[in-house]
């Protein structure tokens, strides 16, 4: 509970039924709401846009704001797959990796203009998007992406975690999507 | 001391290698001497021995692909530490069997560079202890830098052409 003198600020509670002693909601809300507010990244940065990144990461920008304190090189725990940078195409299969070996849920932020569609390297060493090997949620243009550009690209991601259906990820067009991508 | 360099080596060059030369210049301050290619490590490993000259060093090597002659040139670049010279020597090969023997046994420091020129133009060095792509993805199936292969990605369907100026 917010008091007048705390400066906390909480989470809007999700719409539901409210009465004395009791707050019924849906859980899918619930769960969508606890999701939303603590997305832990999986920094794929390979270049320029990674140096935005770490902006973006710092005190001034503060994505730890948005429950994204954590960010971590590794696969376990983490949510959010954001590739920053050029994507070679020697690089794809370990991207491809990494992404395989992350848990259901997981949601994928293309940052720049490489990562989204090879960007400026349109040349035979380049791949011309990450989207030819991973499925994406959002795009973030730019060249390189100003760190709010990024922080939006984030709320747009947790736009999608908030409303997302629990089924969701076993419904048919999820797996004929990934099956796209020869994702089991 | 510059400028000397060139007229240097060609003289010891001629003392055991007369009539491979085929042309010598300095180009932009930097002695270059073209080769026949048959005895090219032979003399590099003169070269590098000889007292007066002493190219102890290899600092690069790389292909250059030349259409209009169906032709790749394999150029070294040696260079002495002791006096500051340089020399740079150009053999040149056919382009549909572009091959030369490796210079690993001359420089080790040759293997990384030779495998690049592979990966780039296609020249086989024979001799060479592992010749594999170096920084390519290893099922590409071209030599990228050899001209008759487009630079673009051939991938892309959203391209438009017109405004490129094509």
């Amino acid at each position: 509970m917010q008091t007048e003198t705390s400066n906390i600020k909480m989470v809007q509670a999700p719409e539901g039924v409210e009465g004395a002693g009791f707050f019924a909601t849906s859980l899918e809300k619930v769960v969508g709401m606890a999701r939303k507010n603590s997305i832990w990244p999986l920094p794929f940065a390979t270049s320029c846009c990674g140096i935005e990144f770490m902006a973006t990461m710092g005190a001034h920008y503060d994505l730890a704001r948005f429950g994204s304190e954590r960010l971590s090189f590794s696969p376990r725990q983490a949510d959010l797959l954001m590739v920053m940078g050029t994507i070679a195409k020697k690089m794809g299969p370990v991207l491809r990796q990494v992404y395989e070996q992350m848990a259901e849920p997981r949601w994928v932020l293309s940052v720049g203009a490489c990562a989204s569609s090879g960007g400026i390297f349109d040349t035979y060493s380049v791949l011309q998007g990450i989207d030819r090997i991973i499925p994406v949620d959002v795009y973030v243009p730019g060249c390189p992406p100003r760190p709010e550009q990024i922080i939006d690209g984030v709320m747009k991601i947790q736009r999608l975690v908030e409303t997302e259906s629990l089924r969701r990820r076993d419904s048919a067009e999820y797996k004929a999507m990934l099956n796209q991508y020869g994702i089991e | 001391m510059e400028g000397t360099g060139l007229e240097k080596t060609i003289g010891i060059l001629n003392q055991k290698y007369e009539g491979e030369v085929l042309h010598a210049a300095m180009l932009y301050d930097f002695p270059t001497i073209t080769l026949k290619k048959d005895k090219i490590i032979e003399i590099i490993k003169f070269l590098k021995e000889h007292p007066d000259t002493r190219y102890h060093y290899l600092t690069t090597l790389c292909g250059i692909h030349f259409p209009e002659l169906n032709q790749i040139a394999v150029m070294y670049q040696l260079h002495n530490m002791m006096s500051g010279e340089r020399v740079r020597l150009k053999i040149y090969l056919p382009a549909e069997k572009p091959e030369v023997p490796t210079l690993t046994t001359v420089f080790a420091g040759a293997n990384w560079m030779e495998r690049e020129t592979y990966d780039f133009f296609g020249v086989i060095f024979t001799g060479h202890p592992d010749l594999r792509r170096i920084l390519n993805v290893e099922d590409m199936i071209m030599f990228p830098l050899r001209k008759e292969f487009p630079l673009e990605d051939q991938v892309r369907e959203d391209k438009n052409d017109t405004m490129f100026g094509r």
